[in-house]
């Protein structure tokens, strides 16, 4: 097992990308924090599901762009397993719209989520780490932070921001053992993706070299790979996991 | 007094690796003592931890030198 009695707190793991992450985390051995912010019941099934491996896991409501919500969610987190090893910042919504239509309320209810969460949970973790001396941040971006994609001005934005905030934090942290990284997702079929026309889709599909959307479990295994020490060497890069729809 | 600088010394020596005759009151942690930015931030940590208080953001800007923080938790 490659995250054996480590310590772990997933944002957004109540459905999708983040729950897959928060299971696979926990068959490689680890204990999990399941935060949500809306979907309680599906975050216990998470830890339910975690706990019936034979790790230790709970659920967590938080909104991640509220410091003070994230700060006790992490104390939490800490209080329970006595130390903090991977943040996975995942959390992350989706309001599309064309930029000339976008209302200022869309746009930053994105970004406020979607990047100062990130920002938020980032800074709350790295008093802990950095006392430990060791840690791992992993952070959810998206491939069209890399691309552009129209529709989704706010969206890109936050994910390039989280691609930047990569960077600059592994550059801060890397003296502390901290290695911070992200992954960059393709199209991956989730209750995200599902709201997409079949148009769409078909558009999508026809840009994927490896002719396939893709399953959370192909971003959850990066993720692993990031927190784990395979990739000790590793810092402030942004893994695409896309089937090769952006070289 | 001079217990507060004895253990904010200790904690400084362990923390930088300085020989304790560089750990003067006027001594600043970036220009005198070596310390980097994220060094004064750990020893504000340490300094919370032995002396068990919490120190805001704000004030830990305004430590810049060894006094600053014996000041600071002296007059806590």
């Amino acid at each position: 097992m490659k995250l054996d009695g480590k310590s772990v707190l997933v944002t957004g793991a109540s459905r999708g990308i983040g729950r897959e992450i928060a299971l696979e985390f926990a068959r490689e051995g680890a204990n999990v924090a399941v935060n949500f912010s809306g979907s309680e019941a599906k975050a216990n099934e998470t830890v339910d599901e975690i706990k019936a491996m034979g790790r230790d896991a709970f659920s967590v409501q938080c909104d991640v762009s509220n410091a003070e919500s994230v700060a006790s969610m992490v104390k939490e987190t800490i209080d329970r397993f006595g130390k903090l090893d991977v943040l996975v910042n995942n959390a992350g919504i989706t309001k599309d719209n064309l930029i000339m239509r976008m209302k200022e309320e869309e746009w930053d209810d994105v970004i406020n989520i979607n990047l100062k969460g990130v920002f938020l949970c980032t800074k709350a973790v790295t008093r802990q780490m950095m006392k430990q001396r060791s840690g791992r941040i992993v952070n959810i971006a998206s491939i069209v932070g890399v691309s552009g994609n129209p529709g989704q001005a706010n969206y890109v934005a936050a994910k390039a921001g989280v691609i930047g905030l990569t960077k600059t934090t592994a550059k801060e942290l890397s003296s502390r053992n901290i290695t911070v990284n992200a992954v960059a997702p393709g199209f991956i079929t989730t209750d995200m993706t599902e709201k997409l026309t079949e148009e769409v889709k078909s558009e999508m599909l026809k840009q994927i070299p490896l002719a396939r959307f893709g399953e959370p479990k192909d971003i959850a295994k990066v993720a692993v790979f990031l927190a784990s020490d395979d990739s000790s060497y590793m810092t402030g890069q942004t893994l695409h996991v896309d089937g090769g729809m952006v070289m | 007094m001079a217990d507060v600088l004895e253990r904010v010394t200790k904690i400084i020596v362990d923390r930088l690796g300085v020989d304790e005759s560089q750990v003067t009151l006027e001594a600043s942690f970036k220009e005198d003592l070596g310390a980097d930015s994220l060094d004064v931030v750990e020893l504000v940590m340490e300094l919370e931890d032995e002396f068990d208080m919490e120190i805001s953001d704000d004030d830990a800007e305004k430590i810049g030198t060894v006094g600053d923080a014996v000041n600071y938790i002296n007059n806590k």
